[in-house]
């Protein structure tokens, strides 16, 4: 059984969201798979309380015909119209099944792919930042959207970019004691920044806004953690502005430096990257033709950015063109935007110098940083030391080796996710026909109960 | 969060944790004080990019090994086990 559809959507954020929308609106089949339980992406999370913008494309996305795979990971494209996905996770129903029965695997064809698949974080490495309760600043918040209690805890929030205010400001609002927020970027650098930002169309990540509901919490710039203490979990931070360093006991810490793109699905494709991200023509179509890309991964430009993006993608991909060109003419003038914000949270080289001998880089394998300054290239450093060769892939070492030591990972090969053994069988070859029958199914089902 | 508000009951490492429709596993991994997995020299780890991305969140969900908690949602009943040392910390099929 083959199940195909007009337009499929990778990503269910803002940009997913909008382009799936658009797309079914203008009359197209459409798919959309996300590997979260719900849709959202990063900052449409449920747990917290959606902006009125968030609800209104909800809504749409419910009242649509938009067929959606909720809880599934697209693992490999082996071409640009077919995408693999598999479903997140376990059967409750079978405690003792072997894992592979507890995966499903799906084979999805469409005449064109709309990527938007976000950006994570970008991680540090610095002496205590594996003990449990270090997070990212976004990683903190997320636990938060998902239920962990953070009504008067200690929390220290510290990285670089507009993401640190945003998360103070909701962890304050749930009653979090946000001990400091520090911004490793020079206060002229943000003042720069913030001037330009007031002739922008839209107050991205609200600043101001934000500041002001987290004005009792010190907001220090040139300012970050050099060293996390405790013994099973963190107890402490220590932190250096300048020469002054001080140690602010804590619960939590979320610490992130900004966001990079995830490119990995465009650039397994054969998309052209430039400069780290997923270089578009004006309609957002990638170098594959018929393959689209909308929101993070095209530049780091905030929700509304990636809600033009999203709808652009739609309407070219669907071929509605004259709409897309008029939407174009003002993602345009966004994009001085993006630039300038990239420019903001430039690190600060002295960041180099935040791991020790021995603290570890590569989280999956344990990997220390002496073991790996000695190489000159990823390529070496991954065979010699096994850095990067863990079930992240190097989304979290790969993006610090780079600032850390300048090098450039490697092309990259499916599956993009670990993925389980029957998923990785060519869904064609008739072993495995059952499995892909059933994901068909489900597949199906979801689409029949969508009015 | 009001007790009545946590109508899911689950257990991590055997002790019953009772939680709020929505929260994902990782959530209920952190409430329960537990880390989520040893790392391959055997330290504790707990979540870091809450995002699916770090793959630090790994536990055993009713005996099925390396799900990541964070894009989880708690089901009435689920038994989570943590820190589980595994030699293939990886799962079947890494590169
Ligand atoms: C905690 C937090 C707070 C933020 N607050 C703000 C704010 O206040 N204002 C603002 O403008 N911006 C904010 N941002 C930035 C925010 O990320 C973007 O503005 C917005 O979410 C971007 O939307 P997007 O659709 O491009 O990407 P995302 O929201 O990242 O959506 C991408 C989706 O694709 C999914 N995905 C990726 N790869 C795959 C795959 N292979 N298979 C299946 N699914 C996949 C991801 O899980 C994700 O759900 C915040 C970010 C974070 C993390
Ligand atoms: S916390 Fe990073 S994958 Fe779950």
């Amino acid at each position: 059984m083959k199940w195909s559809i007009d337009i499929l959507v990778v990503g269910a954020g803002p940009a997913g969201i909008a382009a799936a929308v658009t797309a079914a609106e203008a009359g197209q089949h459409v798919g959309l798979v996300d590997d979260n339980p719900v849709p959202g992406g990063q900052i449409w999370r449920s747990g917290a309380p959606l902006p009125v913008t968030a609800r209104r494309w909800q809504a749409r996305l419910d009242a649509s015909s938009v067929v959606r795979l909720e809880g599934w990971r697209v693992f490999d494209c082996p071409e640009p119209n077919v995408v693999r996905a598999e479903r997140n996770g376990f059967k409750p129903a079978h405690p003792d099944a072997g894992i592979d029965e507890n995966r499903d695997c799906a084979e999805l064809r469409c005449r064109a792919l709309i990527l938007a698949t976000g950006a994570r974080e970008r991680f540090l490495p610095f002496p205590g930042w594996t003990l449990p309760n270090v997070m990212g600043a976004g990683g903190l918040d997320a636990m938060v959207r998902g239920g962990l209690p953070i009504a008067g805890k200690r929390a220290v929030i510290a990285g670089t970019g507009p993401l640190l205010l945003a998360v103070a400001a909701h962890l304050a609002a749930r009653q979090a004691k946000v001990e400091v927020v520090c911004e490793q970027a020079p206060l002229s650098r943000l003042a720069r920044f913030a001037a330009g930002m007031l002739t922008e169309p839209a107050k991205l990540w609200q600043g101001a806004r934000y500041r002001i509901t987290t004005r009792h919490t010190p907001y220090r710039t040139g300012c970050w953690p050099i060293a996390a203490h405790g013994r099973d979990r963190l107890e402490a931070v220590t932190l250096q502005q300048g020469r002054n360093r001080w140690e602010v006991p804590c619960d939590y810490l979320g610490c992130g430096f900004h966001l990079v793109p995830n490119i990995e699905l465009p650039d397994l494709l054969g998309c052209r990257i430039e400069d780290g991200f997923v270089a578009t023509d004006a309609l957002l179509q990638t170098s594959v033709p018929g393959v689209y890309c909308a929101g993070e991964p095209t530049g780091i430009g905030g929700v509304e950015l990636s809600l033009l993006e999203g709808q652009i993608a739609a309407l070219a991909a669907s071929g509605n063109v004259d709409r897309a060109r008029s939407l174009a003419r003002q993602r345009r003038r966004r994009l001085g935007f993006v630039r300038a914000l990239q420019q903001a949270c430039a690190l600060d080289p002295q960041l180099r110098e935040l791991p020790q001998e021995d603290t570890v880089v590569c989280r999956c394998e344990d990997v220390r940083h002496r073991e790996l300054h000695e190489h000159a290239t990823w390529r070496q450093a991954k065979l010699h030391t096994r850095c990067g060769m863990g079930p992240c892939q190097g989304r979290v070492c790969g993006a610090a080796a780079e600032f850390l030591f300048g090098w450039h990972a490697g092309s990259v090969r499916p599956p993009l996710f670990p993925a389980s053994v029957s998923s990785l069988v060519s869904p064609r070859e008739p072993a495995l026909a059952d499995e892909s029958l059933v994901a068909a199914n489900a597949f199906h089902e979801n689409a029949k109960e969508t009015p | 969060m009001s007790e009545v508000a946590r109508s899911i009951s689950l257990t991590v490492n055997g002790t019953i944790i009772r939680v709020a429709p929505g929260t994902t596993i990782a959530a209920a991994v952190l409430l329960a004080g537990e880390a989520t997995r040893a790392s391959v020299g055997g330290e504790p780890r707990g979540p870091l990019c809450g995002m699916g991305i770090c793959f630090e969140c790994r536990v055993t969900i009713d005996g099925v090994p390396h799900q990541r908690s964070c894009q989880m949602l708690c089901i009435p009943g689920i038994r989570v086990t943590t820190r589980e040392v595994t030699e293939d910390s990886g799962g079947p099929a890494t590169p």
